[in-house]
């Protein structure tokens, strides 16, 4: 189980995962050996997978992103596994989500212009199986993009 | 905007699986000795491709059983601000992301939260009372993917 000392660690290392630990160590107010070794505990309970770097795709001209809510058509039981395994098949698409609600999965697309989105639109998503009805919100601005815990 | 070649993108791959990975380590996957492949990452990162770290954490062994996805449209536009709107919003620990969409809402938020009851709490006492507020729609995670995007 995780007490303070762990809670504290993550909160400061979610804060800026590229930091040296010494500085990680000093931030949570624990030795540097103790760091190291709660570090250690956290990833081999796999609580701690690993860090992840993000790309930021307008620096490489992907200047437009759609989320793209799915409704499937629901009747056919392989709906959800061959709509998911043919997404996976798109290049722009970069997430996929599954969910509980009114929506039954959303993607992520991105394209490098409005007429390249028309085209993957067209092309790649209208074709993809089991689709019932879609609908598009267009990325304006994000306004926070802290994906870290409350801890 | 830059151009990447064949060894940029494996390189973007690589980093999008385990950013942690050092120079050396990097340059062995992609066929390049560590300072060529220090280069290429220092040019990249300068260029801002590569975006802020991610640390991939077990939600659930954290105690964070639910993520939810809120559709969020204002009511009375025009005689809200949307900075008000966004300022209060992004100010609530369990709300991760927000972002400003154009279409059926007008902001997409994930949200955190230790079950569906804590969930109901933070509904219910955090969002509904946001200044301006209209219709919520929420829609409970089941899986989430991240691809590695159109990088060959």
């Amino acid at each position: 189980m995780l007490d303070d000392s762990d809670r504290r660690l993550l909160r400061q290392l979610q804060a800026d995962p590229t930091q040296p630990v010494t500085d990680l160590a000093q931030a949570a107010g624990l030795p540097l050996a103790t760091t190291y070794k709660r570090l250690e505990r956290l990833e081999a309970q796999g609580i701690l997978r690993g860090q992840r770097a993000t790309i930021h795709w307008p620096a490489l001209g992907y200047a437009v992103e759609v989320s793209l809510r799915i409704t499937l058509d629901k009747t056919n039981p392989r709906a959800f596994d061959e709509f998911l395994a043919a997404a996976r098949e798109v290049p722009e698409v970069v997430e996929i989500q599954t969910f509980l609600g009114r929506v039954d999965a959303r993607l992520a697309v991105i394209a490098r212009s409005m007429s390249h989105y028309q085209e993957i639109y067209r092309d790649r998503i209208l074709s993809l199986p089991h689709i019932a009805d879609i609908e598009a919100l267009m990325h304006v601005a994000t306004v926070k993009n802290q994906q870290t815990l409350p801890l | 905007m830059i151009d990447l070649d064949a060894t940029d993108r494996a390189l973007l791959r690589a980093l999008q699986q385990d950013a942690s990975l050092a120079a050396s380590e990097l340059g062995r996957r992609v066929g390049l000795s560590q300072p060529a492949a220090w280069r290429r990452i220092k040019r990249l990162t300068e260029a801002g491709v590569i975006g802020p770290r991610r640390l991939d954490l077990d939600l659930e062994a954290l105690g964070f059983g639910v993520t939810v996805f809120l559709g969020v449209k204002l009511a009375l536009k025009g005689r809200v601000s949307l900075q008000d709107f966004e300022r209060a919003v992004s100010a609530i620990p369990e709300v991760q992301t927000v972002e400003h969409v154009l279409g059926l809402y007008d902001f997409r938020l994930r949200v955190v939260a230790r079950d569906l009851p804590d969930f109901e709490r933070v509904l219910r006492r955090r969002i509904m009372t946001l200044p301006g507020v209209g219709q919520v729609e929420a829609n409970v995670l089941l899986s989430e993917e991240r691809r590695h995007g159109p990088l060959g």
